[in-house]
Order: structure tokens, then C-alpha cells, then sequence
């Protein structure tokens, strides 16, 4: 890639944070398309800040040839290092840099494993999560059930196990239809601009303006199914605007590069430059809001349960133990203990590994 | 800058029309306004059909919207399910959650930038990793079941404080529920802080600063902090309205009545005009934290000029 000395440095110490928030600074120091939003980008509370956070300071332009190695001071020239070896492609390196992070590795354990013990539960507990006994309710850990019973005289050990399932469908559907959504449209908006991407601006705007317990709590509150689709219905919803401020930032930046422009002068139609040249590049900042995103769904599943408007009974799952457990506290803690703490290994674990495909995606912190 | 803040008035207009009719759809629509009135038995229909016209609630959804802003910018928010007027509510419950939010806020402000600052200029000592694992940790446990702890812990186990909340809610109660409803921001301001001290770090202005001979103290206050706050600032402008809004959790552990309890009652009782009306007000608190911040950007940073 030549170098175009008139660009400012991308990631200038001032970038990210113009006059109208970390986001809405394009690559070049310009505001993005239509002007600033009328809103900085938040309204979801923390954890879903760190996230778009930790993926804004992805979108540098990507190039499959990374930036200085480890090996080079930060003086030496971008390319030393691929003259010394075979040259990788960004994600290659990426994973390169992965296999040998001990935090990627720790988080990614832990993920697997929930995933295996999600699809088969009785891999690790062999009871039955419905089948309680009153005469044992609230009944510290005994031999065999090392976790204690719930309020309702149930395993708290298999209804963890068990729970793990619908925790992490509601937390891996949530993510799936977040990302599409979020991308697709965002993606669109940044690649052809125009009016299409003024209004999905303000309507993000508009998102962003609602506390999400507080629709969460309006929306399901009128809902009366028993399965996890109106959850994640409701997370898609006021999920999606947040992927698709990055999506659309990330598709702004990779559009400018020379290479897109070289194959739009080849006669690439729309079709082909977005999924062979834009979405193999722009995809990276999507993928780790995704990964972080992913553990806070889960947990906002859990609060939403609390409040009342989450899953239901029978469903279950560490949200509902957890505020099913919640009047007993004083009596029995380790009901609430329990479920609660798989579930911040959970979204510790996401959290992490998001943290960990950014750095490894980051050719800045090499 | 007045004409800036003028433009960015303008701008919110839609923003606030969008998310209020938003709600309003979501009440409307997904519920049925007519059935809190009857208590727990369905309407019939004829009473139904009466109570419908008598609110105006025969007519196209847009009219009945165009009708409640009318309504709003005159003052009227209409009356709560018990015959109280929404803005009564408001007057009982907004003081409330103001001082919880604040509390939250002076915590995210003092812990979380001097914790920020700390890790920052250590980055990669001790300290620094454990504090960033901390905020880790803070982060990934959901507020209410850090709420639900330290309620346990420091309230009902060690008697430091009173585990519920009295009607007056003066600050001194509120410092256990203001420190729970930040504490998820805190562990971000924390982060965000550091992130940003690292970078200014060598940034021009600094070590010219430094060269000037500069004491480390008015460095590190005067340039170092005062330009790596924007970021800070922008998340915490924007994180008022989430935390108003989020307060829910924080006031069902600690019967705290504001905001979030009379939300929750309206919810409950299926009264749309408590609803509608809380939310519009939480809406606009949130796009005037929103301004706020974009002008407190002038003052932070000298290199940004409103025309």
C-alpha cells in the first residue's frame, strides 16, 4: 500500500474523539457522512460501551499487510518483517499472535467448554433439572449435590449445568441477529451513503435515547410466550443500532482504501466489491463488539429475569435461579451464588476473548 | 456558538419525537391501555368500547401521539393509575433518583479517573494489571447480583448500613446504592481513563510541558488530564440517561422510591400515561446530558472551537 503522507495518521492521539463523540470521526479527520448525531453513541450502560469501545479502535484502514512487527522498534519501516519471513494475511497473523496469548486461550477453554456441556447438559450432571424435593428446599451442599438445593428443593448443581443452554442461546441467538442486522444495515448505509444512511443515523439516534432495562421492561412486559424468542427479539431490536454505528464506520474507512478503488475502476459491481473486497476487511471491529457483546447479552438476560420480563419457569436458566434465589439471600446464599457465578465466568470469559481477537486483530500494538 | 448550540437543538427534535413514539408504539400497540383499568378481569366490551372513546383511544395511533405531545408541551402528562397526576409522580420521584445518579456519577468521576490515572501511568506494573482485572470482574457480574451482595454483605451481615432505602432517601443512604448503579460505568471509566492517559502520554503538548520543566503534579493535572478527559466526559454525559434509566435494578433491591419504582408500578399496572411520561422526561435528560457534554468539549480541549 503506498503511502499517502497528505492523510493524517488514522489513530492520532485525537481522533477518536471529536466534537461529537468517539464515533462519528471518519479515518480522514472529516465527520462522517451526514454530520454529527445528535447523541453520542451509548444509552446501553457500560459494558456495551466497552465493547463498541474496544471496537472503534480497530477501525484503522486494514490492509492484509500488517503494521510494524514485534520484532522492530517502532521506527522501522511497516515491512521489515515481511522480509524476513513468508508474509501472512491479517487474520493468519492474528491467529498467529492468539495461539500463543495465554488469556485467549484461558477464555477460549472455557467457552468450549460451556458450548459442549450447552449441547449435552448430562455430560456432567446426571439429574434432572425439573425434578425437586420440598424436604430438601434451601438445604445447604450434601454428598452428591455438592452446589445445595434451591428454594423449590431442586439441584442448584444440575439446574447450573443445565441452565448454561439456555443462557448461552439466548446470548449466542441475541449475537447472531445483532451482528446480521447491525451489519447488513450499517454496511449498506456506509457503502452507498446518501439518504439511507441519514435516516439509519438518526434512527440509531433514537435508539440509543432509550435505557435498555427500561424498554426491555415496557416491551416484554405485554409478551406472555414461554420460549426465549421474545428476549432475543427484544435484544436484536435495541442491539442492532450499536453494531451498525461500527459496521457503517468500518465500511467508511475500508471504502476510501486504494484497493477498493482500484476494483471499482475494473468494473466491480456493488455486489462483488462489498463481499470480496469491503466485508473480508470491514469485518473485524463487527466481530469483536460481537464476541463482547455476546457476554452482556447474557447477563442482560439475568436482569431482565430479575425484573420480571425475562425468561419464564420451567425454562431454565441462570437468570431465573438467580432472582428466583433473590428474596432468599439472607437465608441461603449459596442458591444465588452459584448461577451467578457461572454466569460472570460467562461474560468474563466473552468479554476476554473479545479483548484478546482485538489486540490480536491490532497491528497498532504489536 | 450559539448557533452551534442552536443546530444541535434542531438536531434533537427528531431524535426525541423518534424515541418518544417508539414508547408510545411499544405501550399502545403491544398492550391494551383499557384492560389496568379493569383489574385483573378482562373488560367487557361495551365498557371497553366506552373507556376507549372517553381517552380518545378509538382514533389512529398517530392522532392519539399528536394529541399526548400536545398535552406534554402544555404540562399535562395525564394521571396515574390512582388518580394522581403523572407530574406529581415526577416531583415525588425525579429528586430521588437525581441524587442517586449524582452519588453514581461522583463515583465514576473521583474513583474511577483517579483510578484511571493511576493505571495509566503505570501501565503494565502491578497495579495496573490488578485494577484492570478488577474492572474486569466488576464488569462481568451483573449489577443486580453485586447489589444483591453488597446489600447482604454490608447491610443484613456487618449492620453498616440500613439495607433498605426510607422514603426520604437523603444522600447518606444512597452512597452503597450509588456506588452498585455506577459501578459497571465505574469499571469503564476506569478503563477509558487509562486508555486515554497512556495515549496523551506522548502526546506534543505534554512533553513540552515536561520540557518546560513543568512540576510532574501540574503536568500530569493541568495537560495530561485535562485533555484525556474528553473521552471520559463524553461517556459519562451520555451514561446519565442510562443510569436514570437503569436505576430499576438499583431501586427494586434497595426500595428506593424514584424513577425506576414509579416506572415499574406503571409497568404493572399497565398505566400508559406513567410510562410514556417518565420515559419522555428520561429522554430529554439524556439528549440535555448529551449537549452538555459537547460543550464541555470547548473547555476541555482548546484546539476544539465552536463557530
Amino acid at each position: 500500500m503506498p503511502e499517502r503522507p497528505e492523510e493524517p495518521e488514522p489513530h492520532g492521539p485525537y481522533e477518536p474523539y471529536g466534537p461529537f463523540g468517539p464515533y462519528e470521526y471518519e479515518a480522514d479527520g472529516t465527520l462522517a457522512g451526514t454530520g454529527p448525531g445528535a447523541v453520542a453513541p451509548t444509552g446501553t450502560g457500560g459494558t456495551m460501551d466497552l465493547a463498541a469501545g474496544e471496537a472503534a479502535t480497530l477501525r484503522r484502514p486494514p490492509s492484509p499487510e500488517p503494521g510494524p512487527g514485534p520484532e522492530p522498534g517502532p521506527k522501522e519501516p511497516a515491512k521489515a518483517r515481511h522480509r524476513r519471513g513468508k508474509p501472512r494475511s491479517l487474520w493468519s497473523d492474528a491467529w498467529h499472535d492468539l495461539r500463543r496469548n495465554p488469556v485467549f486461550l484461558a477464555s477460549a477453554l472455557v467457552i468450549l467448554f460451556l458450548l459442549v456441556i450447552s449441547v449435552s447438559p448430562s455430560l456432567i450432571a446426571s439429574g434432572d433439572p425439573l425434578s425437586c424435593d420440598l424436604a430438601h428446599a434451601q438445604e445447604g451442599s450434601t454428598p452428591g449435590h455438592p452446589f445445595g438445593f434451591d428454594g423449590q428443593g431442586c439441584d442448584v448443581y444440575t439446574r447450573t449445568v443445565y441452565g448454561t443452554r439456555v443462557s448461552i442461546a439466548v446470548g449466542v441467538l441475541a449475537t447472531a441477529g445483532v451482528a446480521l442486522l447491525g451489519s447488513v444495515l450499517g454496511g449498506l448505509a456506509g457503502y452507498f451513503g446518501g439518504t439511507g444512511d441519514a435516516v439509519l443515523s438518526r434512527l440509531t439516534d433514537v435508539f440509543f435515547a432509550i435505557p435498555v432495562v427500561l424498554g426491555g421492561l415496557v416491551l416484554l412486559s405485554v409478551v406472555t410466550s414461554d420460549t426465549i424468542w421474545p428476549v432475543v427479539g427484544f435484544m436484536v431490536l435495541l442491539g442492532w443500532p450499536q453494531v451498525s454505528r461500527i459496521a457503517r464506520g468500518s465500511v467508511l474507512t475500508v471504502g476510501r482504501q486504494d484497493y477498493i478503488q482500484a476494483a471499482r475502476a475494473l468494473g466491480a459491481s456493488h455486489t462483488r466489491l462489498l463481499l470480496r473486497h469491503i466485508a473480508p476487511n470491514a469485518v473485524a471491529p463487527v466481530i469483536v463488539v460481537a464476541t463482547i457483546a455476546l457476554g452482556t447479552y447474557i447477563a442482560l438476560e439475568a436482569t431482565l429475569s430479575y425484573v420480571g420480563v425475562g425468561l419464564r419457569p420451567p425454562t431454565v436458566s441462570w437468570g431465573i435461579d438467580i432472582s428466583a434465589a433473590s428474596p432468599y439471600i439472607r437465608q441461603a446464599p449459596h442458591m444465588l451464588l452459584w448461577p451467578a457465578g457461572a454466569l460472570a465466568l460467562t461474560v468474563l470469559a466473552f468479554i476476554m476473548l473479545g479483548d484478546a481477537v482485538r489486540d490480536a486483530l491490532d497491528p497498532k500494538l504489536r | 456558538m450559539g448557533q452551534y448550540v442552536l443546530r444541535r437543538l434542531l438536531q434533537m427534535i427528531p431524535v426525541f419525537l423518534g424515541a418518544t413514539l417508539l414508547i408510545f408504539l411499544m405501550v399502545n400497540v403491544m398492550g391494551d391501555p383499557v384492560a389496568g383499568l379493569c383489574g385483573d378481569k378482562a373488560c367487557d366490551a361495551a365498557t371497553a368500547a366506552r373507556l376507549k372513546a372517553e381517552f380518545g383511544l378509538d382514533r389512529p395511533v398517530w392522532q392519539q401521539y399528536l394529541t399526548y405531545m400536545g398535552n406534554v408541551f402544555t404540562g399535562d402528562f395525564g394521571t396515574a393509575f390512582n388518580g394522581q397526576e403523572v407530574t406529581a409522580l415526577m416531583a415525588a420521584s425525579f429528586p430521588v433518583t437525581a441524587r442517586l445518579t449524582l452519588v453514581a456519577i461522583v463515583f465514576e468521576v473521583v474513583l474511577g479517573v483517579t483510578l484511571g490515572v493511576l493505571t495509566g501511568l503505570r501501565r503494565g506494573r502491578p497495579v495496573d494489571t490488578g485494577v484492570l482485572m478488577l474492572s474486569l470482574v466488576v464488569i462481568s457480574v451483573p449489577t443486580f447480583v453485586t447489589g444483591l451482595l453488597l446489600q447482604l454483605l454490608l447491610g443484613v451481615q456487618w449492620h453498616w448500613i440500613t439495607p433498605s432505602v426510607s422514603m426520604a432517601a437523603p444522600y447518606d443512604e444512597l452512597i452503597v446504592p450509588g456506588f452498585v448503579l455506577a459501578s459497571v460505568s465505574l469499571a469503564y471509566v476506569t478503563r477509558l481513563t487509562r486508555t486515554s492517559i497512556a495515549e496523551n502520554r506522548r502526546a506534543d503538548h505534554v512533553r513540552t510541558a515536561v520540557a518546560k520543566g513543568l512540576p510532574r503534579r501540574r503536568v500530569i493535572v493541568r495537560h495530561l488530564l485535562r485533555t484525556s478527559l474528553i473521552p471520559v466526559v463524553t461517556f459519562i454525559g451520555s451514561d446519565i440517561g442510562a443510569l436514570m434509566g437503569g436505576a430499576i435494578v438499583t431501586e427494586r433491591i434497595f426500595n428506593i422510591h424514584g424513577v425506576g419504582f414509579q416506572l415499574y408500578q406503571g409497568i404493572l399496572r399497565q398505566n400508559t400515561q406513567t410510562v410514556v411520561g417518565f420515559v419522555t422526561v428520561l429522554v430529554l435528560v439524556f439528549l440535555a446530558a448529551n449537549l452538555l457534554v459537547d460543550l464541555l468539549y470547548a473547555v476541555l480541549d482548546p484546539r476544539i472551537r465552536y463557530a
